[in-house]
């Protein structure tokens, strides 16, 4: 099951840049969250900080603080720990190339010393269904590459991949830019479908998706948030001017 | 457009006729030394080729016939020394550079050394083994040649090894690390293995480029009439076995450098491919 996500005064700097300037919002639990905004306002580096994605960068600096449930990702929990519960889908597939289908699926569990084939081979099946990309590779699993895989069936498989460790939280940074319509939708559907068992958090540059897959949605501009409410008002009755003028098309 | 431009068309279309047989003339010249080199010993050795040649050692000077059957083996014990000690310790140092020690000072210092590593004379290689080893032990060995090769190796490896890992996408760490992976279990089963291919030419590259070399074996593996396989004793090499035959005033000592030569050749090919083929194959395999 999802958690919620407390952020209170998160701050991010890459180098002297601040990038993230006093954050603070909740997240609810089981349901699909959208950050909107023009590029560069710092929607992706908020996801990044809530797992801790963002340190991997040696200028990168982060304050404030991200609970999850009970756990205070910044303070009593290292970065592993916290990026095994919170699972992560990036704006351009990335499957590992050198893997199977399966192995793909299976990486983060057997990266992580679990080597159980039997319960393997369910939790890869399952979180293939859960990706609804079961039925397109169910035949050649162990000797197809996923590399070898449509963009679109390789956003699902890293998909299946991160939801393969059973995380709380799914983040998504983008996760259809690089994705024709059809894929689009098939990944639309999916949050749909997944947002009961997982608490999800989605970057996006396309506001009818904000709009057609969200229940909240947060618009970020310049590294601040203006604006965070149910998706309805934001799209219907924004409180703020800025949040009006961007998704009517004025400026972004 | 093109009723419009027909002289432009026919220009472009000529260009393009010209860049392709460059294109295909270069690629024949970088062939041809190859292939020249392969048919003249095929020419010249094979002719000395029989089963005596692997299954005897030398003969004293005046007697004909004998074969190379101890510097085939030595060449191979040699080889093995070298690999086993500047394989890990390459790929080791290219991992460090790649990956652990980016814009460390000791990184930096680690890449220079390497670099001159690779430009100092394979004479001076076996020198300095000849100094750390054979000069302590008072006598010549395998062991010392060996690590000779083996440190002439460890350069080329480790370079190769961070530049390919450093080939390998941002994206495929970030999916690893993403899956609460930790970072060295990341680096080891994630991106050593996605560049694996690349790592696996920088070591074939190193193991051709020593399996050939003379200059270091002089003083260190000596070179040996008999049979010997102890690695604390002088060993015969193929290179070492080529140069004191090809030295000699005797025609029949002549014909078997040659098939000598042939022989070097067609192992270094062999080796190669066959660890081409064994690693090729298990690029679809489990991720631990």
């Amino acid at each position: 099951m999802g958690v919620g996500i407390e952020v209170a005064n998160l701050n991010a700097w890459y180098g002297t840049n601040h990038t993230l300037q006093d954050i603070t919002l909740n997240i609810p639990a089981n349901h699909a969250t959208a950050l909107i905004g023009p590029s560069g306002c710092g929607k992706s580096t908020f996801v990044r900080c809530l797992n801790r994605m963002h340190e991997t960068n040696p200028v990168a600096r982060v304050t404030g603080t991200v609970r999850m449930g009970d756990l205070d990702i910044y303070q009593g929990a290292t970065p592993v720990e916290v990026r095994r519960r919170v699972g992560m889908v990036f704006q351009r597939p990335n499957p590992f190339p050198t893997m199977s289908v399966y192995d793909n699926v299976a990486a983060g569990l057997k990266l992580n010393g679990y080597s159980n084939r039997k319960s393997l081979d369910e939790v890869v099946e399952k979180s293939l269904k859960n990706s609804a990309l079961w039925d397109e590779v169910k035949d050649d699993l162990k000797k197809k590459s996923g590399a070898s895989l449509s963009g679109g069936q390789q956003q699902r498989l890293c998909i299946a991949r991160a939801l393969a460790v059973d995380p709380e939280v799914l983040l998504m940074d983008e996760p259809a830019s690089a994705l024709d319509p059809v894929s689009t939708s098939k990944i639309e559907d999916l949050i749909f479908q997944l947002k009961s068992q997982y608490t999800i958090v989605i970057v996006t540059h396309n506001m009818q998706q904000a709009a057609r897959v969200a229940e909240k949605t947060g618009f970020f501009l310049n590294g601040r948030m203006v604006e965070f409410d149910s998706t309805h008002k934001i799209f219907t009755n924004p409180s703020d001017k800025r949040t009006e003028d961007y998704i009517t098309g004025r400026f972004g | 457009m093109q009723q419009q431009f027909p002289m432009r068309t026919r220009l472009r279309t000529i260009g393009d006729h010209i860049a392709t047989f460059l294109a295909v003339f270069s690629t024949i010249l970088v062939i041809l030394p190859l292939v020249a080199i392969f048919v003249y010993l095929l020419l010249k050795g094979a002719r000395s080729l029989n089963l005596a040649f692997f299954t005897q050692i030398p003969k004293p000077v005046g007697e004909s016939g004998g074969g190379m059957a101890n510097a085939v083996v030595g060449s191979v014990v040699l080889l093995v020394i070298a690999s086993v000690l500047g394989v890990p310790i390459g790929i080791g140092g290219g991992v460090y550079l790649a990956e652990f020690g980016r814009g460390t000072k000791l990184s930096n210092a680690i890449r220079f050394t390497a670099d001159v590593l690779n430009g100092v004379p394979s004479i001076v290689m076996g020198l300095a083994a000849y100094a750390l080893i054979v000069v302590p032990e008072k006598h010549f060995s395998a062991l010392s040649g060996g690590v000779a090769l083996g440190i002439m190796m460890i350069p080329t490896i480790c370079r190769t090894t961070e530049e390919m890992l450093l080939m390998v996408p941002h994206s495929v760490r970030e999916a690893a690390l993403g899956l609460g992976v930790p970072n060295w279990r990341s680096v080891l089963s994630i991106t050593v293995r996605t560049a694996s291919p690349g790592i696996i030419t920088g070591c074939m590259l190193a193991f051709a480029r020593v399996a050939g070399e003379t200059a270091p074996l002089l003083f260190t593996a000596l070179g040996n009439d008999f049979w010997s396989t102890n690695l604390n004793q002088p060993i015969a090499a193929l290179p070492l076995q080529i140069y004191v035959y090809a030295l000699s005033p005797y025609d029949d000592w002549h014909r078997l450098a040659w098939a000598a030569s042939l022989v070097l050749i067609v192992l270094i090919v062999l080796a190669v491919s066959l660890v081409r083929y064994v690693t090729g194959r298990g690029v679809l395999k489990g991720a631990s």
